[in-house]
């Protein structure tokens, strides 16, 4: 295998991830990127999609990810996501059920601030859904 | 001269006054290290944010296209004011300082002919500025329920000022909020949003060996979507520092109120002491000496002699 990328997997409340890897595919908003050790100066923003990392000997990890971006300098590739979550935790039978919920909400909703709120959370669980 | 009972009666009060601010203050210390590690936890994205931002607005200064969230509207008129204070008191004189700092600065801009607009955010701060400023508030954000505040309560901030601002609505945002230096000193700070502060985004570019970035889609683009997003980035890191700072005001202020408590009891002890060897003693073996015998016991109101008994 070429040489290992370091890879950080940033949130605004914490680090994430950060460790050597072989290859990560990144949701760039132009297209999906496989980023491997030693890769050029890249600067994207991200489209919410799935982030898969790839090391040797071990699964493939796999993440949603929505809203940030990427960069990749000579010193690694760092991904800066607003929200991540990792699709092992993720429940199909529980997520429809919080589609369900969301949708509720926005009929219901009383107020603008209200619908808004929740069509953006239902937006949010539909994208999930989708990376499944 | 307060009767023996009321003093009995007030040292067991101030006594139970000790014990809550010393709770208080064990509780502060807790959160206090936990707001610290979130704020450090923080640290790693705001870090790079700056970074690329800088990278990206170096090579966007000057131009026409720059977008309005980084080179301003234009113009200095109307000023939005976010004021960001806890929502609890107890904390000394924590939340009155923010709130003096913002208050100086809006009387500063109305004194020039400009035209404020409020935002507060934590219950504290809108009750110090709402006497003044009443018909100025905007909207007032409220975090009570949350146990800890997350990114999410950032971004609803940034959503907000971030409406307001594609509605025309002002053309300058500060925000005002409290650095979180140590546990004794935490001092109230302005942060221009919009336009974005050149000063903030003063961070050292990455080393690319030579190499430029290639950007997808093009620099434009990604720095008009980072720019909304830097926004909630600096909020987020300014309500982490408020967090901290609230607990570390808290932590001196009960500390101060502790000690103050063991000063009040240690000085009703003594005169409740005196007072229980007056009211014993037989009038002629007076601690302070005093001959006139019949005066001294005359002294003595009735009531407390039963206390002998």
């Amino acid at each position: 295998m070429a040489e290992k990328l370091n890879f950080d997997l940033v949130s605004p409340e914490r680090l994430l991830l950060s460790e050597q890897v072989d290859m990560v595919t990144v949701p760039g908003a132009d297209g999906d990127m496989g980023i491997m050790g030693g890769h050029a100066p890249v600067m994207a923003t991200l489209r919410p999609g799935v982030i898969g990392v790839e090391t040797e000997g071990q699964p493939e990890r796999r993440y949603f990810v929505r809203g940030g971006f990427v960069e990749v300098t000579l010193a690694g590739l760092t991904v800066l996501a607003e929200h991540t979550v990792p699709l092992a935790e993720l429940d199909s039978a529980a997520l429809e059920r919080e589609i369900a919920d969301a949708q509720e909400d926005v009929a219901d909703a009383k107020t603008d601030e209200k619908r808004r709120i929740a069509q953006e959370k239902l937006d949010y669980l539909t994208q999930l859904r989708q990376a499944l | 001269m307060a009767s023996l009972k009321d003093l009995r009666n007030r040292i067991a009060s101030v006594k139970a006054t000790q014990k809550i601010t010393k709770a208080m203050q064990m509780v502060a210390a807790a959160k206090l290290r936990r707001a610290q590690d979130a704020a450090e936890a923080a640290r790693p994205y705001a870090e790079r944010m700056d970074r690329v931002l800088a990278n990206l607005s170096t090579g966007m200064a000057g131009r026409d296209d720059a977008p309005a969230l980084l080179a301003g509207t234009g113009s200095d008129q109307v000023h939005l004011v976010i004021v960001a204070t806890a929502d609890r008191g107890l904390c000394g004189g924590f939340n009155s300082s923010i709130a003096r700092l913002a208050r100086q600065r809006i009387v500063k801009l109305i004194g020039e002919g400009k035209t404020v607009k409020i935002v507060t955010v934590g219950r504290k701060g809108r009750d110090t500025l709402k006497r003044d400023f009443g018909d100025r508030i905007v909207k007032s954000f409220e975090f009570t329920g949350i146990r800890q505040i997350g990114f999410a309560q950032a971004e609803e901030i940034a959503r907000t000022v971030l409406d307001m601002f594609e509605a025309g609505e002002f053309d300058v945002a500060t925000l005002f909020y409290s650095k979180f230096v140590n546990v004794v000193s935490q001092i109230p700070t302005t942060q221009q949003l919009v336009p974005a502060s050149v000063a903030a985004l003063d961070a050292e570019g990455a080393d690319l060996g030579g190499a430029i970035y290639e950007y997808e889609p093009d620099e434009g683009e990604i720095l008009k979507e980072l720019l909304p997003r830097n926004l909630a980035v600096q909020i987020f890191r300014a309500l982490l520092e408020n967090v901290a700072g609230e607990f570390g005001a808290k932590m001196s202020a009960m500390d101060n109120a502790t000690r103050n408590a063991g000063d009040m009891i240690k000085k009703l002890n003594i005169t409740y002491n005196r007072s229980r060897s007056r009211a014993f003693s037989s009038p002629v073996d007076w601690p302070d000496g005093s001959e006139n015998a019949a005066r001294q016991k005359s002294n003595v109101p009735h009531g407390k002699m039963k206390e002998r008994t």
